[in-house]
């Protein structure tokens, strides 16, 4: 693993990115390739490359590089990218501040603290896992309760194992992908418990990571109690209604020493908020345009700071996007403004970016709330689609082409999925 | 081990009286079940300097409540743990209410608390915006303060060992008998057969939830302790400042209810409930939460569950008459800190006089030392230093340039110290530096923790513990898997 470090720091980048996973070093490729000339990646981590580091398994690539790869060969990939456009990785270094005005302070092992004017600067400091005083689980709090990721950093990174015998808590893709690990570790995995009446990850990984592992899913089921005054003994786990209340006459206690908890990713945008950036209530990541501009003149956002994703590969491409924006912003080209607002209908939690131009080709994002298949994904009346089926755990990519807004000259557009007759028209 | 006088337990009481007797020519140790001082009773707490004026007339909780308060200033001072007077509001929703706020103001005054007032809606909107429209009159205190519970008792034991009291760790006292010169007392250390010998010339019992069953062993009790529960809920930062003042309703009789506590570094705090409890019962239930949110919501109504970062449950040490059990028992030599529930942490100093007092007319000399060092080093805050403070810091060492828990801002260089000073386990590290208490709750930090305690101890990995025991955190893989 190489990442380059810099000699010296220079006081003014076109472009500094905050954080070095796979957003940060597609944005920094992005803005190189717009025409910024110093551009400047900084990431909290001895080597860049992001959670894809502890990601040992295959999956990855498919869409961006055209292969399946590990997350490490991913994390190589966008790093070698980043080589051959000159971008300098500021490594074990840590943003404390960033102004309205870009300037941004840094500490680092090998800089100190530096101050930095950035002409743009974009925002990837990616997310982070929700824990159990998110749901405020019941019970003690013994050694034994961590998030599926801090497990998957102990095994795939510390060669150290979480526990003998695990339950999982939530569907999220981080905890299946942990059920498998753990098992072929040796680890019992007595089984995974998800509060929703569906799962929460991707289907291939409900598949490749429970199903031929013969590890049970108990849907509209959670953990209701913790036991456990040092390590953790056991917990009690229990159906839930349709209000997702349990019901404590159908209880039962499993026996382990270890619980992963699985429930979900929030954008950790703490300089969002620094930098008093509007903030969409669904997402909880900044709000953005189609260049993936910020409310604030010359901050980007992209990755899980926007919205939490579902595969890398989406990651990048909105990145790249996002790095393009803001070299063109640094080298003082201005963006076309946004025309088209899309607002999420029915079965559509959110749309990103949620505004786009009719000029050009938009990729848009979205999640659902309830499974449903098949469907029709309508844009207003100006465009309608077939899908299979959608499942919130899997973004729907819709890519908005001009021609299907010729005659359409900005203003509104729902965007909804709706249930779609078995063999009907679509 | 020889000793004059043997503090049996090591919270925030035993540990201000460790530090009293630090002062005299004499030799004390401090006896400690756990692997650091103060992860009991006085790490879970509300962390308030109560004003002065809650406690009744005529007891020893309300009088070293006004004692203790006003010994926390020069305490602070000399050791460096967070601590700040933000005031409180006793808040009345009703004429009742008013009246009772009237009665305590009464108490306060004769007791020569200061600039208590009475505020009006207009003026409680002005100060504390984010409060109840319903409330109709309130009580501040300036002289109520919050502190860092957890720390002030770190720094305590850590004062007391600069000055050459010991610190048994691990320690179990299992037995004490009566001997000629004093007590004998054994103390099971780990899985050792056989016991620990500590000889002392004098005892002091300051064994909290278990202080009733260490008197028992030389038969100087006759008292029994209880545990009574109390569970909080830690607030995300995105509340820090909502409310600037700890806010109590109106107390009752037997309780002082659902508070909201901003807490020294800011975050917001809700609780305590109050519900008889095991003894080794710290769970949090879903009935608490549910009682702690709708009496902080009724204080100030945008307070939610939704921003909740963390919960836990201490336990209080109540005597059956409610009251402190303090100074000398029926055993010459053994002395009692006892029954110490609130508002114990704020009399914590003044208890330790008290104690001093019964040890010296139990025949303890007790002579001054000349080179009592009443201070210790303050700990670096990355976080809280200017731009060039910073810099210089990072100039003299790199290691204070590394963050290891973004989300408090804490450098490499803050948990290696907090190692040095004494840290053994994550929750030792957590409540010396704030690693680990932030939004994401050890996520990312840990790993960073667990590697600098395998550096710095010289402690495999797999022997890193949560605060402990059977604590631990990860295991050696198994054998025969790839």
């Amino acid at each position: 693993m190489i990442t380059p470090k810099p000699a010296h720091l220079q006081p003014r980048y076109d472009v500094v990115v905050v954080g070095g996973g796979p957003a940060g070093l597609a944005a920094a490729v992005g803005a190189r390739e717009s025409g910024a000339e110093r551009v400047l990646v900084i990431d909290r981590e001895p080597e860049a490359g992001g959670i894809l580091q502890q990601c040992i398994h295959p999956g990855f690539g498919l869409h961006h590089f055209g292969e399946e790869l590990t997350g490490p060969e991913y994390a190589q990939r966008a790093i070698e990218q980043t080589i051959e456009r000159d971008v300098d990785v500021l490594s074990s270094a840590y943003v404390l501040d960033v102004a309205a005005d870009r300037r941004l302070k840094v500490t680092s092992r090998d800089h100190g603290i530096a101050i930095l004017d950035a002409g743009a600067v974009v925002l990837a400091m990616g997310a982070r896992e929700r824990t159990r005083a998110a749901i405020r689980i019941p019970g003690e709090r013994p050694a034994g309760v961590m998030t599926a990721g801090f497990a998957q950093k102990l095994v795939n990174l510390g060669g150290l194992l979480p526990g003998r015998r695990a339950v999982i808590l939530g569907s999220g893709d981080i905890g299946l992908i942990m059920a498998r690990r753990l098992v072929l570790e040796g680890v019992e995995v007595e089984g995974v418990y998800e509060l929703m009446p569906h799962a929460n990850g991707l289907n291939r990984n409900i598949v490749q990571c429970l199903h031929d592992y013969d590890i049970p899913l108990h849907l509209s089921t959670t953990v209701v109690h913790i036991d456990g005054r040092e390590r953790v003994e056991r917990v009690t786990v229990a159906p839930v209604d349709d209000s997702f209340r349990p019901n404590m006459a159908q209880a039962r206690d499993i026996p382990c020493d270890t619980l992963l908890v699985s429930i979900g990713l929030i954008p950790d945008n703490e300089l969002a908020h620094r930098l008093g950036l509007r903030l969409d209530p669904v997402t909880t990541g900044p709000v953005v345009t189609s260049t993936m501009e910020t409310t604030r003149d010359g901050v980007f956002a992209c990755g899980n700071v926007v919205h939490i994703h579902d595969l890398v590969d989406y990651v990048s491409e909105e990145s790249t996007l996002a790095g393009r924006g803001a070299g063109a912003y640094a080298t003082g080209t201005p963006s076309v403004p946004d025309n088209v607002r899309l607002t999420p209908g029915e079965n559509v939690r959110y749309c990103v970016p949620p505004t786009i131009t009719t000029d050009r080709e938009h990729t848009v994002y979205m999640r659902v709330t309830k499974p449903m298949a098949p469907c029709t994904l309508h844009l207003g009346d100006v465009y309608k689609r077939p899908l299979r089926y959608v499942f919130p755990g899997e973004m729907v990519t819709l890519k908005v082409r001009p021609r299907f807004l010729e005659g359409f000259h900005g203003g509104s557009l729902p965007v909804s999925i709706v249930p779609r007759e078995e063999g009907g028209s679509a | 081990m020889r000793y004059d006088v043997a503090v049996i337990g090591g919270g925030v009481i035993g540990c201000a009286i460790a530090r009293e007797l630090s002062r005299y020519r004499l030799r004390a140790v401090v006896i400690e079940r756990d692997c650091e001082v103060g992860l009991g009773t006085s790490k879970a707490n509300s962390g308030i300097i109560h004003a002065g004026h809650h406690g009744a007339e005529g007891t020893l909780k309300g009088e070293l409540e006004w004692r203790g308060n006003q010994m926390w200033d020069a305490l602070a001072d000399d050791l460096h743990f967070g601590f700040k007077r933000i005031g409180d509001l006793t808040c009345a929703f009703d004429e009742d209410q008013r009246a009772t706020l009237r009665q305590i103001m009464q108490q306060g005054k004769r007791r020569g608390v200061p600039g208590l007032e009475l505020w009006g809606p207009e003026r409680i909107r002005r100060e504390e915006p984010h409060l109840s429209h319903d409330i109709v009159e309130a009580l501040y205190a300036p002289t109520a303060g919050v502190v860092n519970p957890y720390e002030a008792c770190f720094m305590l034991g850590e004062s007391a060992v600069r000055n050459g009291v010991d610190l048994a760790l691990e320690h179990t006292v299992t037995n004490i008998r009566r001997s000629e010169k004093g007590f004998d007392i054994d103390a099971s250390v780990g899985d050792d057969a056989t016991p620990t010998l500590i000889k002392a010339r004098f005892v002091v019992d300051a064994a909290g939830l278990h202080a009733d069953a260490i008197a028992d062993m030389v038969d100087a009790g006759g008292f029994r302790i209880r545990a009574r529960k109390g569970e909080e809920y830690l607030l995300d930062k995105r509340l820090v400042g909502y409310v600037k003042r700890v806010v109590f309703p109106c107390p009752t009789p037997t309780s002082k209810g659902i508070l909201v506590i901003p807490t020294y570094d800011g975050t917001l705090m809700v609780g305590p409930t109050a519900t008889w409890a095991d003894k080794g019962d710290l769970t949090t239930t879903a009935e608490g939460s549910a009682e702690v949110f709708a009496g902080a919501r009724k204080l100030a109504p945008g307070i939610s569950e939704k921003d909740c970062i963390a919960e836990f449950a201490g336990l209080r040490a109540v005597s059956d008459t409610e009251e402190f059990v303090l100074g000398p028992s029926r055993v010459a030599g053994f002395v009692l800190a006892a029954g110490m529930q609130s508002p114990a942490l704020t009399a914590a100093p003044a208890v330790a006089t008290v104690v001093l007092d019964a040890l010296r007319d139990d025949g303890l000399e007790l002579v001054a030392k000349d080179d009592f060092e009443p201070g210790v080093p303050a700990p670096v805050r990355f976080a809280e230093l200017s731009t060039a403070e910073q810099r210089s810091l990072v100039a003299r060492d790199p290691a204070y340039a590394r963050l290891v828990c973004r989300c408090e801002i804490v450098t490499e260089g803050e948990v290696r110290d907090a190692i040095d000073r004494g840290a053994r386990t994550l929750d030792g590290i957590k409540f010396r530096t704030r690693a680990g208490m932030g939004r994401c709750q050890g996520g990312f930090c840990t790993w960073g923790c667990m590697e600098l305690l395998h550096e710095r101890l010289g402690i495999p990995l797999t022997a890193v513990t949560k605060r402990g025991g059977d604590s631990w955190v990860a295991m050696e893989r198994l054998e025969g898997t790839a």
